[in-house]
């Protein structure tokens, strides 16, 4: 568009390539010096951003057993659980409410669309959770956020799209909601339910703050606690807290940093599949919804 | 019009269908919101919400009388909003505009990849590479170190604090916020451009007159937003570094009512300090709203 200047193309691809730096050099410093040998990392004080002896044995240390194992299977738990509990009860509510003139659809959705606009604070959350006898239990990182409203007005929307004679032609045929539901809806709205399942799916992996305020005994910590413990807070991480069997432990930061990659990892490995799906339609529309 | 027996026997499939995200949502969010009539309570946990004694407005005197440790949560929280509002939500429409302006397009998937991913990580994994980055014992020191330079005191520093957690929020999330305006300038019309090169139109002309109106109502729409989370400002981001720097620097809102209520079991007051956040919240966003409207802006909703 217009006459490209070379001065605007400079510039613009200096913007660029320094934003990009930003994001990738800290992975990269954070994934070198995970690997990087015990003599490297010492000599260097620290930090470094290349390794000619490269090594596994920090992640050995923290994976083989103990609390980083323990917090890697919780969280794993939690993810799994809570995505496939959050992705039925959103799926449901979403086609329940996108049948304008069915009985009570208007209030449901009324009351869906009003939790985005108040929130009820951070107290009585946490004695609603409490007299739910919820609290220490991994069912309280779950249900408080099991449906999100946002979630559910984006599928919701989705659903809508879908045209109406498939379904009205089933219907005659004598299908049910659920054969409706099951058999020609979910078929045509992959794409929006894997989109929607993995938002679930990074927000059950990077809940933090809910696991601080539930859990109460440390052996149920996801690896998000784990994390903050050894690696914002500084905590010193031994052989008490990773597995026995672990001798000459590799340099603090070290094993501070595997901590950090293998937390890192998973929205790694998801992140195409989610970026895929960033058709700019969907969210768009969502927000004005 | 069906009697409600009829609506009933062809619906309940779908009522029960939304049975479990009604419960969710009633036991979560709507249970919780009536809890707030601790707020008018001397609440006792051993008494429960049954039984607590009603005091009044009694909890709400920090707030009503300007006790210093409240009002200094509310000026922080306020100064953090307004240093967001106006640095960190311009750049997403700069970035936006850069990226659009790319030619290559598989230069610019490249990009987007890379900058919507900070996006994805946990606050605590992302305070954590700041600080690797930029703590004292941080890449950066040991690399001035080595070098033979004067180190940096950046973390843990209270007068640097608000500049920090305003860098984290940039990183984090500038490159995921361009996707809304991204889609918007996808629509700017071609032709109507063109025509504009043609007449003579010169860049930034071009700018304020054929692509800013295309825009113009998303950041209406999210500054409207953003407004109504005035109160609002990354709790867990900054519980995670309170420790490292203090209350002083670092309460706000939010993390007044943690500190006073979860930590240090004055209930009442907490739950009347976040009500009154609630509140204000809602009326933040609709008056926003209706401003948006009286300037002739869609806004969150239509009329």
């Amino acid at each position: 568009m217009g006459e490209p200047s070379k001065l605007g193309f400079g510039a613009r691809g200096l913007v660029l390539g320094l934003g990009c730096l930003a994001v990738l050099v800290p992975f990269w410093a954070v994934l070198v010096t995970s690997i990087a040998s015990p003599a490297e990392v010492n000599g260097a004080g620290g930090f470094v951003l290349w390794t000619n002896q490269p090594t596994l044995d920090s992640y050995r240390a923290v994976l083989s057993g103990g609390i980083v194992t323990r917090a890697l299977l919780v969280s794993a738990g939690i993810t799994a659980v809570g995505t496939a509990l959050s992705l039925v009860a959103t799926i449901a509510l979403a086609y329940a409410l996108s049948r304008p003139g069915s009985l009570l659809q208007k209030p449901i959705l009324l009351m869906t669309v009003f939790t985005l606009l108040f929130n009820p604070g951070i107290i009585p959350m946490y004695l609603a959770v409490k007299q739910l006898g919820l609290l220490d239990s991994y069912l309280a990182l779950i249900l408080p956020v099991l449906v999100n409203a946002f979630n559910v007005i984006v599928m919701r929307a989705f659903f809508q799209g879908i045209p109406g004679e498939l379904r009205e032609s089933a219907y005659m045929d004598g299908a049910g909601e659920m054969r409706i539901l099951l058999r020609i809806v979910l078929p045509l709205s992959k794409a929006v339910v894997s989109v929607i399942g993995l938002f679930y799916a990074v927000a059950y992996w990077n809940a933090f703050f809910s696991a601080m305020l539930y859990l109460q005994s440390s052996e149920k910590w996801p690896l998000q606690l784990v994390l903050r413990t050894y690696v914002v807070n500084n905590t010193p991480i031994g052989s008490d807290q990773l597995s026995s069997n672990v001798e000459n432990l590799p340099p603090q930061i070290s094993v501070q940093m595997a901590i950090l990659v293998i937390s890192v990892l998973p929205i790694l490995f998801v992140y195409p599949f989610i970026q895929k799906h960033f058709a700019k339609g969907l969210m768009v529309g969502a927000v004005k919804g | 019009m069906h009697s409600l027996r009829d609506r009933w026997r062809r619906d309940r499939v779908l009522l029960l269908l939304a049975l479990p995200g009604v419960t969710a949502l009633l036991l979560f969010h709507y249970l919780p919101l009536g809890g707030n009539i601790i707020a008018f309570q001397d609440f006792q946990p051993f008494l429960g919400i049954w039984h607590s004694p009603y005091v009044g407005l009694d909890n709400f005197e920090p707030v009503l009388t300007g006790d210093p440790v409240f009002l200094s949560a509310l000026a922080n929280t306020l100064i953090i909003t307004l240093i967001q509002v106006v640095f960190v939500f311009p750049l997403p429409i700069c970035l936006a505009l850069i990226l659009n302006a790319t030619i290559s397009e598989r230069l610019k998937r490249l990009a987007q990849s890379i900058l919507y991913m900070p996006h994805f990580l946990s606050w605590v994994i992302v305070v954590a590479l700041f600080q690797q980055m930029f703590g004292n014992g941080g890449m950066l020191n040991a690399w001035l170190r080595s070098a033979d330079l004067s180190t940096f005191h950046i973390v843990g520093v209270p007068e640097l604090f608000k500049l920090m957690i305003t860098s984290q929020v940039i990183w984090k999330d500038t490159g995921w916020s361009t996707i809304i305006f991204l889609a918007a300038l996808s629509r700017v019309d071609p032709a109507q451009m063109e025509a504009a090169v043609v007449d003579g139109a010169s860049a930034v002309r071009r700018l304020w007159h054929v692509t800013l109106p295309y825009i113009r109502p998303v950041i209406v729409l999210l500054l409207i937003l953003r407004l109504g989370d005035s109160l609002s400002v990354g709790f867990e981001q900054i519980i995670l570094q309170q420790a490292q720097v203090g209350a002083g620097a670092s309460e706000v809102l939010d993390t007044y009512v943690y500190n006073h209520g979860i930590v240090g079991g004055d209930w009442g007051t907490a739950a009347a300090v976040g009500l009154i956040k609630g509140i204000v919240g809602v009326a933040l966003v609709l008056g926003a709203n209706r401003l948006a409207h009286a300037l002739g802006e869609q806004g969150v909703y239509a009329k």
